[in-house]
């Protein structure tokens, strides 16, 4: 081998002739585990999206958006009642998050900044950030379901809500804290107060970054599972306007009619499937470019 | 919301906003922020007392025989942690023995391997991972993944150490069915490996690109460069990270309710259908009443006590790791 003898190869370059085999085998391995472990990310995801357009386009037609879902064993039908109460529930979380995410990351990125207590409201809403959705399903549970005697779409709506802030708020913080402080300050030097300074100038610096915040909220809060079970419940009809009751929604829907018998429930939950997984994975691109456009700008 | 962005929409378009608002008004906008900020306080403190309330009276009925016992009894009233427990911790085990060789991989790949074009599409498809629902996981592990894996791992290990000491107990499927404990284990391990992927480059990012490339310059193989100088400049952070797919994997419900095979009893293989405490919760909790509900909110106490215990741990090694 030419490792054997550097000088075997003079006009090759060194790494091929002159690494000792041992090393250059651990190289090649580390190399090759590394496209391997990257390549298998990809064909997870590729897989994943494949399955569900193998499954869930041949139950796309007009009805599944129109009709709500069937009854057990029965023929057609569609998801639109859980899409709405998705859509209702989704909406109602982001309504409530956002106010108390935003004004929070204000807090943290602008009259706490330094201070202890913020150092440990940032801590514990990163802890937030990660907590089993689970917990939070228990929780409103205890605190609105039980209170109430029924299940809700109000109830599902504040776990969604729960789990939507403290993304707010960390991407709110995270933006607010990129604004230079010589703007606040130029700001404070024309007499501005302190709340306008931060309403006209650092908000509207980090506007867009907000924004990304709350779109990540919103992707992470569409397909949650665990919270719903317990709060908004699932129905097979068409919902009441106060809200109470099981609240059609798609994602419990998917759970139940994917594990169902009947092959009619489970191609819903296929299209429901597809539907939501594409809806997420827009917004998570969205919300990818406009972080990139404004870290360009 | 409208009332709180409406001032940014207006002073863009016109000077509405020359005229200051009043002292009070700042005060009421300072006093806004400040009671959101306390909120989030709220509400942790919140989860945990309503979850300790709701379970009084499992633990005072079982006291710390709640943690060791094995049996989960409807009819008799007889409940126990101890299989939801060990099933949670081996899952999640599972989860990062197989996920974090692979996370790693992708970090060295992302940040030292991978052709300059192909950077930002492949990292973002490996983030993409991160925000599939995880009832989807779920589904894809029921209905793709189960089926391979009887097939091709189940039969033909389970036939392979059958008889054997040790090996023949833990890797012993008794009915291939493809779902089971180690099932859970892969497809959670698919779940954090694109967070600890995420954060792990990151932080091999931040390290000062002088380090690399003067190692490089003494003759360093990437090997050699990633084993000596990037592995020691990131470990705590690299850990940090580790610890918050932990908590990830230690929570995770819906995925793990699909695969697990949901049985209430302990069982030596890693084959063998399982719970965790959160596929338990997620599967009995709406048929649930009196003392039975009770100790499905004590399992769902002693989830949050061992998952904010890692996430603590988690959050001071990576002090700021990113949202998604």
């Amino acid at each position: 081998m030419d490792a054997s003898n550097p000088l075997a190869a003079p006009g090759r370059p060194l790494t091929a002739s002159r690494v000792r085999p041992s090393r250059r085998v651990a190289d090649r391995i580390l190399v090759l585990a590394s496209t391997a472990a990257t390549a298998l990310g990809i064909v997870v995801l590729g897989s994943i999206l494949l399955m569900l357009i193998v499954e869930g386009v041949k139950g796309l037609t007009p009805e599944l958006l129109t009709a709500p879902t069937p009854g057990p064993g029965s023929v057609g039908g569609g998801i639109a009642n859980a899409i709405l109460g998705s859509l209702v529930m989704t909406f109602i979380g982001i309504v409530i998050a956002t106010p108390i995410g935003l004004m929070a990351g204000t807090f943290l990125a602008e009259y706490g900044r330094g201070s202890k207590l913020a150092d440990i409201i940032r801590f514990l809403n990163d802890i937030l950030l990660s907590a089993p959705s689970i917990l939070i399903g228990l929780f409103v549970y205890t605190m609105m379901v039980r209170p109430m005697g029924t299940y809700s779409g109000w109830a599902g709506a504040v776990a969604l809500a729960i789990i939507a802030t403290p993304v707010i708020v960390r991407t709110t913080e995270d933006m607010l804290s990129l604004v230079p402080s010589p703007m606040r300050e130029a700001g404070a030097a024309l007499g501005a107060p302190r709340s306008l300074v931060i309403r006209t100038i650092t908000w509207r610096a980090a506007s867009a970054g907000v924004v990304t915040g709350i779109i990540l909220a919103l992707a992470r809060i569409a397909g949650e599972t665990a919270p719903l079970l317990f709060t908004a419940l699932n129905n097979n009809s068409w919902f009441n306007a106060n809200l109470l009751g099981g609240v059609p929604n798609l994602p419990v829907m998917i759970y139940q009619f994917a594990l169902s018998p009947y092959p009619n429930w489970q191609s819903l939950a296929w299209s429901g499937a597809l539907l939501i997984t594409v809806t997420i994975l827009t917004l998570s691109v969205v919300a990818r470019l406009v972080i990139k456009d404004q870290r360009a700008r | 919301m409208t009332a709180l962005t409406q001032p940014i929409a207006l002073s863009r378009d016109s000077g509405a906003a020359r005229t200051a608002p009043s002292k009070g008004a700042d005060r009421l906008f300072q006093g806004a922020a400040y009671a959101s900020a306390l909120l989030v306080l709220l509400v942790l403190a919140g989860i945990l007392g309503s979850i300790i309330y709701g379970a009084r009276s499992a633990f005072a009925e079982f006291g710390f025989g709640f943690l060791t016992s094995s049996s989960w009894n409807i009819a008799t009233e007889q409940f126990g942690a101890l299989p939801a427990v060990i099933g949670t911790v081996a899952a999640a085990f599972l989860a990062l023995i197989i996920g974090v060789p692979i996370s790693l991989g992708i970090a060295v790949y992302l940040t030292q391997l991978c052709p300059g074009w192909a950077r930002k599409p492949v990292a973002m498809t490996i983030e993409l991972l991160a925000s599939v629902p995880s009832i989807i996981y779920g589904m894809w592990g029921l209905f793709v993944f189960a089926p391979l894996f009887a097939r091709f791992v189940q039969v033909p290990v389970s036939n392979l150490v059958e008889g054997l000491p040790i090996v023949g107990t833990i890797l012993y499927a008794r009915i291939p069915s493809g779902v089971g404990v180690l099932t859970a284990g892969i497809i959670l391990a698919i779940m954090i490996v694109p967070f600890v992927a995420s954060i792990t480059r990151d932080m091999l990012d931040q390290i000062p690109t002088v380090l690399r490339e003067s190692a490089y310059g003494i003759g360093c193989t990437t090997w050699e460069v990633v084993r000596h100088v990037l592995v020691p400049q990131a470990s705590i952070s690299i850990i940090g990270a580790i610890m918050l797919g932990l908590g990830r994997a230690l929570g995770e419900t819906m995925a793990v309710t699909f695969v697990i095979g949901n049985a209430n009893r302990l069982s030596a293989s890693i084959f063998d259908p399982g719970s965790t405490i959160a596929s338990r919760i997620a599967n009995e909790f709406n048929e649930a009443d009196g003392l039975q509900l009770s100790s499905l909110m004590a399992l769902g106490c002693l989830l949050f006590i061992i998952t904010f215990f890692v996430l603590i741990i988690a959050r001071l090694l990576v002090r700021r790791a990113k949202v998604a």
